[in-house]
């Protein structure tokens, strides 16, 4: 098997089990009773957490694969992107139904004047396109170029993510900053092959266009 | 109820609680909590009363509105704010078994007479503890229903004599990183501090607490003694009471002095003034699935609405 089939025949099945894991454990501790005192809190802050996370995970396929020298990684950033939108929905729709029970006034007021709320919202519509976006199709149709500029949106959605987290703590705490920190590392490493890239262009002027980064 | 309990839970506190449930009366003597059943703890039958005023203002279970339900034992000791044990709801009721509650004394003293060092044990003795079963509406946006044990602070307070000079009340929460491992960390100016107005002090309805559920009061909830004040934010009901000092000066409470725009002094409840992160208008009852609209000083309106009369409460929140 070559690493190409590896990673789309074995490792990509994998960790596609591996991401239903969080959801799976929230539906058995939901049917078992297990979620605690306050199950809606709970739900809300775990999916959460995992769609920040998997945002966090998407956003660092690109570097793992220049840092490990394994191209072929691209083939799980798709999936791992679909799964951060998935947990986002959860987390929305936890939001909205469990948290609120549509009540749209009490929504409509919670993203217009809480600014936690109404940058996570941002954070969510932000990633709506992308999603859409996500196929095949929808990368030829837009062309490589504009395609890959939509989705550095993924960016400002991760930004946004660690931001609604930073300003719902009460106190001081580690996660949210933990959080900021490795978009920051990860934000740090595209400009700076980007600025690499761009001076190897003007080395090297007029010859090909920089060939596009990884679309799968 | 979304929350379904397994059915193999067998935990001793679902037991005791339906023993409560069945067996109120006994509860005291049958727990053998020592100290408490020992003194003759009174436990009031359906409601508290004193002074004249219906102080639980609300129906116990055992009344046909069923409006407000006692919240389980096991929530009410298992979801806690207290940051000097970590700020997860998980982390009180993991790590509080730190605390060693016994001995323990509390300093009265500051603009009285006859100030006064009490250790715990003369205090469940010299004042008799009665049931109340009030709600407590955290700043969070949740609430619960608890049947206290307790005393009214103003039976502590006239022990002490207050001058004319005492204005307002200052509470002080242990400071021993060693027994509290969230003290560890300043994510709070430590020790917590807290404080009431001296006419809120001794008003009928706020409580000094020693136990709830008919036992002594469990370590995450604030053992050995703790404030009760059912128509302010929960946070400004200070658990493991070390100090009362009482003072001529507005204390310094450890929220407002943190976070003032978010949690002022008097800290009444109002569905009218929201928290700038989040809406005061709803809570969720622990237990329950659909939010319930909050109401003006939790439900207390009758008994304390007059201590403000006057206050602008949207400036004075
Ligand atoms: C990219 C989008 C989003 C991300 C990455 C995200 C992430 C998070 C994270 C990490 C937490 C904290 C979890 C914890 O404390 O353990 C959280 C809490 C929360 N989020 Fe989001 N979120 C997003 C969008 C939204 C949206 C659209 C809403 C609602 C309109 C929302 C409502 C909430 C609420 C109500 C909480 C709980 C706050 C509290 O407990 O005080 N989030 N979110």
């Amino acid at each position: 098997m070559t690493q190409v089939q590896f990673i789309r025949r074995v490792l990509k099945p994998a960790v596609f089990i591996i991401a239903l894991i969080p959801a799976a454990l929230l539906v058995r501790d939901f049917f078992q009773g297990d979620l605690g005192a306050n199950p809606i809190e709970e739900i809300t802050h775990r999916t959460g957490t995992w769609a920040l996370t998997f945002l966090m995970i998407t956003l660092s396929v690109t570097p793992m694969r220049r840092l490990l020298g394994i191209g072929a990684l691209v083939h799980l950033r798709r999936m791992l992107g679909l799964f951060a939108f998935f947990y986002v929905s959860l987390h929305f729709l936890t939001y909205i139904v469990l948290d609120q029970f549509f009540e749209l006034p009490a929504i409509v007021e919670d993203i217009a004047k809480r600014p936690y709320i109404t940058v996570g919202f941002a954070s969510f519509l932000t990633l709506i396109p992308l999603a859409l976006t996500s196929t095949n199709r929808m990368v030829k149709r837009l062309g490589g170029r504009r395609w890959q500029r939509l989705h550095r949106l993924i960016y400002v959605a991760a930004a946004g993510g660690v931001l609604h987290f930073l300003w719902q703590v009460k106190v001081e705490e580690p996660r949210p900053i933990i959080y900021g920190l490795i978009l920051v590392v990860l934000l740090g490493y595209r400009i700076r092959e980007q600025r690499l890239q761009a001076r190897k262009a003007r080395r090297a002027p007029r010859r090909a266009a920089p060939a596009p980064v990884g679309s799968s | 109820m979304l929350i379904k309990r397994p059915d193999d839970i067998k935990s001793s506190e679902i037991t005791d609680e339906r023993l409560y449930y069945d067996r109120r009366k006994f509860i005291l003597a049958a727990t053998g909590v020592g100290a408490l059943a020992a003194v003759g703890a009174s436990v009031s039958w359906l409601r508290a009363t004193g002074e004249g005023v219906d102080p639980v203002g609300l129906s116990t279970p055992f009344a046909e509105d069923e409006e407000d339900v006692l919240t389980s034992y096991e929530s009410i000791t298992g979801y806690n704010n207290f940051y000097e044990f970590g700020t997860d709801k998980l982390d009180p009721s993991k790590h509080a078994h730190t605390l060693k509650p016994r001995p323990w004394t509390v300093a009265v003293e500051g603009e009285v007479n006859k100030p006064q060092l009490f250790d715990i044990d003369d205090i469940i003795k010299s004042f008799p503890s009665e049931e109340r079963v009030y709600r407590l509406r955290c700043v969070e946006a949740w609430s619960m229903v608890i049947p206290w044990l307790g005393f009214p602070l103003k039976d502590l307070l006239d022990r002490v004599e207050p001058t004319s000079r005492a204005k307002f009340v200052e509470f002080t929460t242990l400071y021993d990183p060693e027994q509290m491992r969230g003290q560890k960390r300043a994510i709070l100016p430590w020790p917590y501090v807290e404080g009431l107005r001296m006419d809120e002090a001794m008003h009928p309805l706020t409580l000094l607490s020693v136990g709830l559920y008919g036992k002594m009061l469990p370590n995450q909830n604030g053992a050995p003694i703790r404030l009760v004040v059912p128509w302010k934010y929960g946070f400004k009901s200070i658990k493991s009471i070390v100090r009362i000092r009482l003072v001529r000066e507005e204390p310094a409470a450890t929220w407002n002095v943190v976070a003032p725009g978010e949690y002022g002094f008097y800290a009444n409840v109002n569905p009218n003034v929201d928290h700038p992160r989040w809406s005061q208008k709803r809570e969720r009852r622990i237990g329950e699935f659909r939010k319930r609209p909050t109401l003006a000083f939790n439900g207390y309106g009758d008994e304390v609405a007059h201590l403000y009369e006057g206050m602008d409460l949207t400036k004075l929140y």
